[in-house]
């Protein structure tokens, strides 16, 4: 791969499943790593239950747009399978599809699991994880965003190391349990991207 | 000097705390809702003792600021766009008292409606009282003209609006502080000439007659304005106008180099004599601006405009909904369309009640209370429980604005509609709920009103609510009749006794008020 000097990255998912917290810990990083950062968030209504998307820009140049052109995002995180597909119209060709495999079947029709399965395998570049299970292997099952976050980070423009210091950071509060498992997931994560 | 991700809103909030306020004034609203949210955890505000409360609603807050401005100390309003409509007696008011301390109001509006019952344009407001405004182009320049307006204000004599739309409010971007610390605030200090603020008649058209004349100089300001630029381009086939964030699509879909000349507008009134000189360089000029046609209607005139101008009204650009690099690339002619298309197989994912939610149960009550009487219909209001009209519930005929639902069921009621049935939360209620209850007991209309109380502003994160632990006794204060209010407690286990009471109280022919009360789950989540 050629070295990119910015990355565009799509993270969608439903609304509370944590989507601002993943833009938060790659948003940070990016920034202590020295790049610019535009992040495009939804709060609100949609917030409640509904398909929520993010819109994370990085570069070592300056940004324009706070949104992400069509067709033009490197990566696509996403915390359900449907949501992730969703958002494929922002994606080139030759963008990553990192998702989680757990749909939320909230919706009235939920779409055919198997057939939202193999569009996902369809795409050239895709990750896909069983997050939930990870993350209870790595202690709780809160960590899920740290597994998607992992398994990011090796498609990510900032060092492994960074994102680990990051979210070290993030979930310091919490105490060195939440820490620890939180890294954990991270790692699992980053282990089924490689 | 360290930068700081920050959403629009938060360099807002920042950038008043940093021009020395002594208040914010708000009432919760998308996506105006944390510029408010951040003066309230901001360690610094609170050292200087900032007063930071959530309003009743917009117009308390507009009022309450311009009392603050009135003491001679600087104040920031917050609100949605639609906030603007509740306080835009109080607003239009202002501009003709003039401010004393530095006033500002921010409106945050929602083009492509993510939240709101509609997209209207606050810069009409701006223009509708006759005060400078100013719309940012990016979250830096948000900071920096908030920092920058108090001093305007103060310099004028006038408030200032601020307009954001939901992408500059709800985007990050890194942001540099200007200060190293807030500026001092002000002492109390009373207008020079005491009856400014008292508009009777005679004051009223002196002090009309004083904003007139210094509308040349905001226009001045305007024309000289560092936040007003034209960066030069070689192709004048087409000049450009952003407004805003506009610009920043242009520069996105063009990469490095815009060939048209373009002019970033952001200070308003308009710049004519610098806009009608980049239209008489050029062959036409395309307007690039979130919300209404303001700018272009203006450049259009009535024909003989010094060039052809292009925008939402010639279909260059669609005539609803927010800009996006997207539409904006599509109206330069260059080609913009997705690598891919979605799989068919995808189907929209609404909001929803939460699973749990307190309203959920209010609406399974109401519906089996109404099932057997096809006249009942179902003024709601705005909140969570506006969801209540998606399915699985479908239960509500009506969401307008904030306060509608008691107002438009005795409307109904009183052109013959039975059961009419009122549906408003407890943080509505307070906003604007509580005169249209009065005017129902005063008339004693067979009006039932259900105050879903979650004991909180749920739909827009969950703030307080001045409702809280008082509802009882205002409603009983207002004069509804002790036997016609209940409270009742929504949870399944009670599901048969309050069916049964709502239908006694449905067949009433008088005022009724039942008060549904359980804590929104969220919220206790966020305590818990
Ligand atoms: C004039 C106006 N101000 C603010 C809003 C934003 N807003 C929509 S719903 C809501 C809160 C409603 O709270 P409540 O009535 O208690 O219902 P809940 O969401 O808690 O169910 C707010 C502040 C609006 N739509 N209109
Ligand atoms: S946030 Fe509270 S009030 Fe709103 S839907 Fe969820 S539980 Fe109900």
């Amino acid at each position: 791969m050629t070295a990119q000097t910015s990355q565009d990255i799509i993270i969608a998912g439903v609304g509370g499943q944590g989507i601002l917290t993943i833009c938060a810990i790659i948003g940070g990083a990016a920034l202590n790593h020295g790049l610019h950062v535009k992040q495009s968030e939804v709060h609100g209504m949609a917030v409640r239950g509904g398909a929520v998307v993010s819109h994370l820009r990085l570069s070592s140049g300056s940004i324009a747009s706070d949104l992400i052109p069509l067709g033009a995002a490197h990566i696509i995180l996403s915390m359900e399978p449907m949501e992730a597909l969703r958002y494929l119209p922002y994606a080139r060709r030759d963008a990553v599809l990192v998702t989680n495999r757990n749909p939320v079947r909230t919706v009235a029709a939920y779409p055919d699991e198997k057939l939202i399965e193999a569009r996902l395998k369809e795409w050239p570049h895709h990750v896909l994880l069983d997050a939930e299970k990870m993350a209870r292997q790595a202690g709780t099952v809160r960590a899920v965003n740290s597994v998607i976050l992992g398994a990011a980070s090796a498609f990510l423009m900032i060092p492994e190391a960074d994102m680990r210091s990051y979210l070290e950071r993030f979930f310091e509060r919490k105490g060195r349990d939440v820490v620890d498992k939180n890294l954990a997931a991270f790692d699992m994560g980053r282990v089924m991207a490689k | 000097m360290k930068t700081n991700l920050w959403l629009g809103d938060e360099a807002i909030a920042q950038a008043a705390i940093d021009a020395g306020i002594s208040g914010v004034f708000a009432y919760p609203g998308t996506p105006s809702t944390e510029i408010t949210e951040y003066i309230q955890q901001s360690a610094e505000a609170q050292e200087r003792g900032i007063r930071a409360r959530w309003s009743c609603n917009e117009k308390t807050a507009m009022e309450a600021a311009l009392g603050m401005s009135f003491a001679g100390k600087r104040a920031v309003v917050c609100m949605k766009h639609v906030g603007l409509n509740v306080a835009s007696d109080a607003f239009i008011n202002s501009a003709i008292t003039g401010a004393n301390g530095g006033l500002v109001v921010v409106a945050a509006d929602d083009p492509s409606m993510h939240s709101s019952q509609n997209e209207q344009d606050s810069r009409f407001y701006g223009s509708f009282a006759q005060i400078p405004f100013f719309e940012p182009s990016s979250q830096q320049e948000a900071y920096d003209i908030v920092l920058a307006a108090f001093d305007v204000s103060e310099r004028h004599g006038v408030p200032i609006l601020v307009r954001l739309t939901t992408r500059m409010a709800h985007s990050r971007a890194d942001v540099v502080r200007r200060v190293d610390r807030p500026r001092e605030q002000k002492p109390v200090k009373f207008p020079s000439d005491s009856r400014r603020f008292v508009l009777l008649p005679a004051i009223a058209r002196r002090n009309y007659a004083e904003l007139l004349g210094k509308t040349r100089n905001f226009e001045e300001e305007s024309e000289h304005s560092a936040f007003n630029v034209l960066e030069e381009g070689g192709d004048h086939s087409v000049g450009i106008i952003a407004c805003g964030i506009a610009a920043n699509y242009v520069r996105e879909v063009y990469g490095s180099k815009i060939p048209h000349p373009m002019f970033r507008l952001v200070q308003y009134p308009l710049p004519r004599r610098r806009l009608a000189k980049l239209m008489q360089a050029c062959k036409a000029v395309i307007v690039f601006e979130d919300g209404y046609p303001l700018v272009e209607e203006l450049l259009r005139g009535v024909g003989g405009a010094p060039c052809a101008v292009k925008g939402r009204l010639d279909g260059t650009l669609p005539r609803a909904g927010e800009l996006d690099p997207h539409n904006v690339a599509r109206a330069l002619g260059l080609v913009s369309q997705p690598a891919v298309e979605a799989p068919p197989e995808i189907v929209p994912r609404p909001p929803m009640l939460c699973p749990g939610c307190p309203h959920a149960n209010m609406f399974d009550y109401l519906r089996e209370a109404i099932a057997g009487s096809p006249g009942a219909r179902v003024f709601s209001d705005i909140g969570c429980y506006t969801l209540g009209a998606l399915p699985p519930y479908e239960a509500i005929n009506s969401c307008v604005d904030m306060g509608a639902s008691i107002t438009m069921a005795k409307g109904a009621a009183e052109a013959g509609v039975h059961p009419a049935i009122a549906v408003i939360g407890d943080s509505t209620f307070t906003h604007s709920g509580i005169t249209g209850l009065l005017d129902v007991v005063e008339d004693r209309t067979a009006v039932t009103v259900i105050i879903s109380d979650n004991l909180t502003t749920g739909m827009t994160g969950g703030q307080n609510s001045p409702a809280t632990g008082r509802l009882e006794q205002i409603c009983a204060g207002l004069g509804v009749e002790p036997t016609h209010l209940h409270i009742i407690e929504p949870l399944p286990s009670n599901h048969q006794s309050n069916v049964a009471l709502l239908k006694r109280e449905l067949e009433y022919k008088g005022p009724s008020v039942i008060i549904s009360r359980r804590p929104c789950i969220q919220t206790g989540k966020r305590s818990g």
